[in-house]
């Protein structure tokens, strides 16, 4: 296995090397990735923040080899997943749980079966031991009783909190969080964050949220990676974006105090 | 591939681009159909076998759409017998009515309309229910939790197909054969002994067999062509975003398998007759 070492000595699990990604616009191609480099650090949690269209949620499918970058290296605990054969790739994603925008969930399936789903495929576990895992876990999650309903009649909190328990079925090294409170109101918000601080410190995951929930997300963040019309600004802490003398994160810094402000009046 | 602004392309050779943009689009689309389809039959045959899913899609596809067989296939029958009764009567040949009725059934409307009702009954929902799969990404949640959509998700609905629309096929054979031997022998009068006996004569194994060939390549035909168009629905040109996008592309995986049904036909009977 290759080993990065990032910053702060912690052991890169993730790398971006030069990477491009391109689409087709009106115009010619809208790039959303420039060139651009950085590491993600193993055991810690990595907010990549940015407005929308920036190309947060293209970096999450670019990581899991959903979309192939136009150049440049992703490379994966050592290996470059856009050369990955089909079952390598397989192979590579079980080290992943993914929280998706809209949770994902399978709308034929109650939330038992859409939990139970990656333990009856992926592993040879009994309906015993598949029964009591998503109990535990249904229970970690406080989502105890709605074992029979369907996602269509969750709420967005609980689509969430079902899609994380999936998400967190197969044991994952790295998971892997696009926009976890987009649409849900403030308490729903807490209550995401809450569960995601609460599981990251029993299960000691690697964590990569994308967000523009901002600046309540920096709280749990360990690295800041901002994206900005195809180009990323890595900061080793959330406290660090304050010193950048760049105007857009100048601009973005002010945005932010205002929103805390706001917060506080609140 | 980079697609140059038509900006950039002077005036007179925009068609000429137009023309190898349009060309080339239809050949990648070509591969991914064709890597699609290679995927979804070899995923019939990974472990663990789908069981359950495959009775379900049984159960949708084949029992699902006996009724609309039934009724195509009797009305159909009815009108064979009727249309051939009166073409006969003018040469006193009303005897031949039986051997008519169920060649042309056996060979032709039994696939052939078998295979165009299902599509608009099965292939269509199948294709939009993969594509709001695709679009709810839920088939990127199977692929991150490395669960083969093909084996989870396309396969036994490729499998179901190749077994329900040969038996639908069948169903449609003799459900039609009883409809033409009710307008012909019970309202027209044609000799019962004389309908039978001309449709044993006539009717010979290399027919029957061209009817089974053809029912499995259309099963084929149109599963693949509608499950592929709703797997694909977020890289089809033209198609839009959202549910606007499966909107249009249901109704084009339809079309496209209809006619890809018509014109097999065609090539078939042209190969195997």
């Amino acid at each position: 296995m290759t080993i990065t070492q990032t910053a702060d000595n912690a052991e890169a699990v993730i790398r971006f090397i030069e990477v491009t990604k391109t689409f087709p616009g009106h115009e010619g191609r809208n790039v959303v990735l420039n060139r651009v480099s950085f590491t993600i650090p193993k055991g810690r949690t990595t907010v990549i923040a940015g407005g929308s269209g920036q190309g947060k949620s293209v970096t999450l499918k670019l990581v899991l080899g959903l979309m192939r970058p136009d150049s440049g290296r992703i490379l994966v605990d050592g290996q470059d997943v856009a050369s990955l054969r089909r079952r390598e790739l397989e192979q590579l994603r079980t080290k992943f749980g993914v929280l998706f925008q809209g949770a994902a969930l399978f709308d034929s399936l109650t939330v038992f079966e859409n939990v139970a789903l990656p333990l009856r495929e992926r592993t040879r576990m009994s309906d015993e031991e598949i029964r009591k895992q998503v109990a535990a876990t249904l229970e970690q999650l406080e989502l105890l009783g709605h074992e029979d309903k369907f996602p269509a009649q969750l709420s967005g909190g609980m689509k969430k909190r079902v899609g994380l328990a999936r998400a967190l079925q197969l044991d994952p090294e790295i998971l892997l969080f696009d926009e976890p409170t987009t649409g849900l109101d403030p308490l729903m918000t807490n209550d995401i964050y809450r569960l995601f601080a609460r599981t990251r410190q029993e299960l000691g995951y690697t964590a990569v949220i994308v967000s523009h929930d901002i600046p309540k997300v920096f709280k749990l963040a360990d690295q800041v990676i901002l994206l900005n019309k195809g180009e990323v600004d890595v900061f080793a802490s959330p406290g660090e974006i304050k010193y950048s003398t760049k105007p857009y994160i100048r601009e973005f810094v002010e945005m932010t105090m205002n929103c805390e402000k706001t917060g506080a009046t609140e | 591939m980079q697609r140059m602004p038509q900006s950039d392309i002077p005036f007179l050779l925009r068609p000429i681009a137009r023309l190898g943009d349009r060309t080339i689009y239809v050949l990648r689309d070509l591969g991914r159909m064709g890597v699609f389809l290679m995927f979804g039959v070899a995923g019939v045959f990974k472990h663990p076998f789908r069981f359950r899913e495959v009775v379900k899609q049984l159960g949708f596809i084949g029992a699902g759409s006996m009724a609309v067989i039934f009724f195509t296939a009797i009305s159909s029958g009815m009108v064979l017998g009727l249309q051939g009764y009166y073409s006969l009567h003018k040469f006193g040949a009303e005897g031949m009515l039986g051997s008519a009725v169920s060649l042309t059934l056996i060979m032709e409307l039994g696939p052939v309309l078998t295979a165009l009702m299902v599509t608009g009954r099965a292939g269509s929902a199948m294709c939009a229910e993969i594509g709001i799969m695709r679009i709810s990404e839920q088939i990127d949640a199977l692929e991150c939790m490395a669960i083969d959509p093909f084996r989870y998700l396309i396969s036994p609905k490729f499998l179901a197909a190749l077994i329900s629309v040969p038996l639908l096929t069948a169903m449609f054979d003799v459900v039609g054969i009883f409809g033409g031997y009710l307008a012909g022998v019970k309202l027209m009068g044609v000799n019962s002994g004389a309908f039978f006996s001309s449709m044993q004569q006539s009717v010979t194994n290399h027919d029957i067999r061209l009817g089974i060939v053809k029912s499995f390549v259309f099963g084929l035909l149109f599963v693949w062509i509608c499950t592929g168009r709703g797997y694909f629905v977020q890289k089809i040109r033209g198609a839009g975003f959202g549910a606007e996008s499966v909107s249009r592309v249901t109704t084009q995986a339809v079309v496209i398998a209809s006619i890809s049904v018509l014109i097999f036909d065609y090539l078939i009977t042209a190969v195997m007759l």
